[in-house]
């Protein structure tokens, strides 16, 4: 027989001045399996804590119910001291007397009324709780990190300097990601490279970490602390181990009229190539859709030259398997091009370019080397016209947010072009400038006043070629929309941050969600922001939105403090709030059909097959079974099962159908 | 009849709409005392078969709410729960249950006003409904 005990909190005047709590409590010794009812001004106080332990123990209690406030407050208040007592955390419930009857109601008989239900309702359930204990996993104190941006090199960085162990997955042949291409950054006006290359190296040489670059995760399976991953090692064509990276073959090498990726287009590299000269590793890779042996089947001039006999033209794909206990994605994200824009000329103008390839037209070790001169004709522009918001906030383009980074790296364009072009003129096109951050507004200001930068408030609506200069036509909507003409010799689209391709596959492959954009969704905007709703699986940088340099790196070193805390730990307690499927007695062992609708409907993969043999080893059946470290305990297998034979602990069809019961009777 | 107040039982996923019904309780907006409100980790978890027998026992009005579609804590407990409702929803009219009784919606944990709301309405119309005993009646028609 239950001995539940009933605790009514008066939470001051909070509940006792609407509710009849002396009422409450009295209505409620009279349930039948109530052992013990009693009203207080304050249960979560220390007497009161001390009220319930007392009780339990003298009463023998084997279910506690506290009618107080919501059980988001205060159940694991409750939670402990009913486990401090000796009574399992899990046979106690909160009644909600605060934020749904009290606070919700005017004082009457019917919210007493009301109060008794809610109470007498838990009661129902609480004689029909188990008591659970939690699930205990262990952990693989090793972090998986894709992506080998700024982001996923501060977060591999900090999280092998804590003690653990790093896989760094990049997708190109070198570290370095976004910022690598970056010239000068703001609002210091630091070089890039000066600052993230010694980074780059440090990751390299970091005994923690093992770098995998031309890399791809393949899949990821398990649970957190558990994960199992399969990396896509791309055939580089070369054994790295006999490579020196002396860079022979690079310079042998025929073909050399291939669009560089790292300079956007605007170089030239080779089919065997470095992407940059302090690539890392400095190991180069052969792109086998344009080298000439891959395409015409002989060259060799690469292997004939390499003094280290390093190339490998028959090399494959290798799949590398890894245990992970966490995953970081900092996969970053890509600017648009310019031939999303009609309005600008579809990208068919050589001197209408983006924001990223003016970095690499600024950056010393650019294809200009650092002289500012436009792709089409090589002469140094006299007039630049630089356009913010090129997509970014503009529903008609599909793109409603604010891509963050352009106000700023706009300003620091125009500013980086008048100090490398004196007399040049440069012009922007706003909608607001939004400089929020530390030093950011006075930068904007300096490109203002000190650079004389012309900013015009005002939306380019046309872009045309004339006489070999571009003709930009917009409005100045601080000058009642008058229209404004301006020849330029370069224009510059700060185009939209958008995220990468693929991003989808890949939040599929690590079931993480993504928003309509494709970027990644953390597990709370606020909160839990560099969480994901899968356990385990965290974030960083612009994957999940754009964002800056110090924000990224902000987040990256957020993301490795929630790793290095899930790695303290030998093991990880999960609320026992799971599915189970029942077990009975031989010859039917379950009453599961082994229909595996479950299966399908779980979000989370943690529906496994079991099969049960017989003594003779024979299989008799196959039923579902629960990974009690995947299942988070939505219970949607719950409603989905036809024949009722898998149940979630602590929410039982007994339990909620005895809540039910009570409330109507 | 003017003396009737109906029944309201209320399942709501403890992530979303539980913490509305908190915020509701946070603010002091004030509702009708006529809903019990019955928590569930996920409006996914929640088996329709439970309607069924809350209308048996004599609930006059369900209301069913959960979080707004994408914003699932269990990513997508909530769409099971909608196209559960759907083919629900067809059977309880193929049985004669008036589903006009059963509010399904989506409150979020910010959207404290909206479950008041949600309560008043589903309480008024029900009330204009009258009590619930068709059910019942059925019920008892069939078992003999």
């Amino acid at each position: 027989m239950a001995r539940i005990g009933v605790f009514v909190c008066h939470c001051g005047e909070n509940i006792g001045a609407t509710v009849d709590c002396a009422r409450v409590a009295e209505a409620c010794r009279k349930i039948p399996g109530v052992a013990h009812s009693v009203d207080y001004k304050y249960m979560c106080s220390d007497p009161g804590q001390t009220l319930i332990r007392e009780a339990i123990a003298q009463n023998k209690l084997t279910g506690v119910v506290v009618a107080a406030c919501s059980p988001r407050m205060h159940e694991p208040t409750f939670r402990r001291v009913c486990s401090e007592s000796g009574l399992n955390p899990y046979l106690c419930e909160m009644a909600n007397l605060r934020e749904h009857c009290s606070w919700v109601h005017e004082k009457s008989d019917v919210t007493t009324d009301k109060a008794i239900d809610l109470v007498a309702m838990l009661v129902e359930k609480v004689k029909r709780n188990k008591p659970l204990h939690p699930i205990k996993v262990p952990v693989t104190k090793t972090a998986l990190v894709l992506g080998g941006g700024i982001s996923g090199i501060q977060a591999a960085l900090d999280i092998a300097n804590a003690g653990h162990k790093v896989i760094l997955v990049e997708r190109d042949p070198s570290i370095g990601g976004h910022m690598s291409q970056l010239s000068e950054t703001f609002p210091t006006l630091d070089c890039s490279q000066c600052i993230l290359t010694p980074r780059m190296v440090e990751v390299a040489q970091h005994p923690n970490i093992t770098l995998y670059t031309y890399s791809e995760l393949e899949s990821l399976d398990g649970f957190i602390g558990n994960f199992k991953t399969r990396i896509r090692k791309k055939a580089r064509s070369l054994d790295e181990k006999l490579c020196t990276g002396c860079g022979l073959c690079t310079t042998k090498c025929p073909n050399k009229k291939i669009p560089s990726e790292f300079n956007t287009g605007l170089g030239m590299r080779t089919a065997i190539y470095v992407p940059f000269p302090q690539a890392v590793p400095n190991k180069p890779v052969i792109d086998r859709e344009h080298c000439t042996y891959y395409t015409k089947g002989r060259c060799r001039v690469c292997e004939k030259v390499c003094p280290t006999q390093a190339i490998r033209f028959d090399q494959e794909d290798q799949i590398v398997e890894h245990e992970v206990g966490a995953v970081v994605v900092a996969t970053g994200f890509t600017v648009k091009e310019t031939d999303f824009f009609p309005e600008y000329g579809y990208g068919k103008y050589k001197d209408v370019i983006n924001g990223l390839q003016f970095e690499r037209i600024l950056s010393a070790s650019g294809p200009t080397l650092g002289e500012v001169k436009r792709p089409s004709d090589g002469r140094v522009p006299e007039t630049v016209v630089f356009i913010a918001c090129a997509g970014s906030r503009d529903p008609a383009k599909g793109i409603e947010y604010c891509s963050k980074i352009c106000c700023m790296y706009t300003a620091k364009h125009a500013m980086l072009y008048k100090h490398k072009v004196h007399h040049g003129q440069a012009y922007v096109f706003y909608m607001d400038i939004r400089a929020a951050g530390k030093m950011y507004d006075e930068f904007t200001r300096r490109a203002i006043e000190e650079d004389h930068v012309q900013y015009i408030r005002g939306r380019v609506s046309r872009i045309y070629e004339r006489n070999g200069k571009l003709i930009v036509q917009g409005a100045d909507t601080l000058l009642n929309a008058m229209p404004v003409e301006i020849e330029a010799d370069l224009v510059v689209l700060a185009t939209a941050g958008v995220a990468n391709e693929g991003a989808e596959a890949l939040a599929q492959k690590l079931h993480v969600s993504y928003d309509s954009h494709k970027f990644f969704v953390e597990a709370h905007p606020k909160l839990r922001p560099v969480e994901t709703n899968t356990a385990g699986v965290f974030l960083a940088g612009a994957c999940q939105s754009p964002k800056d340099i110090p924000e990224s790196v902000g987040q990256a070193s957020g993301t490795a403090a929630k790793v290095a805390a899930l790695f303290s730990m030998d093991e990880l307690t999960r609320e026992p709030v799971v599915a189970v499927v029942n077990r009975t007695a031989p010859p039917l062992y379950s009453t599961c059909v082994g229909c595996f609708l479950c299966q399908s409907a779980c979000p989370y993969q943690a529906i496994e097959r079991e099969e049960i043999k017989n003594r003779n080893g024979q299989v008799v059946k196959t039923i579902a079974k629960v990974n009690p470290g995947l299942c988070q305990g939505c219970g949607t297998c719950v409603a989905f099962c036809r024949s009722k034979s898998i149940d979630l602990q602590g929410y039982t069809h007994e339990q909620v159908y005895a809540e039910v019961m009570e409330l109507l009777s | 009849m003017s003396e009737f107040e109906p029944k309201i039982v209320a399942f709501v996923c403890n992530w979303c709409t539980y913490a509305g019904a908190d915020l509701t309780g946070t603010s002091r907006i004030k509702y009708a005392p006529n809903v019990r409100i019955v928590r569930f980790p996920c409006t996914g978890r929640i088996d329709f078969m439970l309607l069924l027998k809350a209308f048996s026992q004599g609930a006059d009005g369900i209301i069913v709410s959960g979080c707004h579609p994408n914003d699932c804590h269990y990513t997508s407990g909530n769409f099971h729960a909608r196209r559960r409702w759907m083919a629900f929803r067809n059977l309880a009219e193929f049985m004669g249950i008036e589903v006009e009784r059963i509010q399904f919606s989506w409150v979020s944990a910010a959207e404290g006003a909206k479950w008041a709301d949600l309560v008043n309405s589903t309480v008024n119309r029900v009330r204009e409904l009258g009590p619930y005993d068709a059910y019942r009646q059925m019920a008892a028609s069939s078992w003999q």
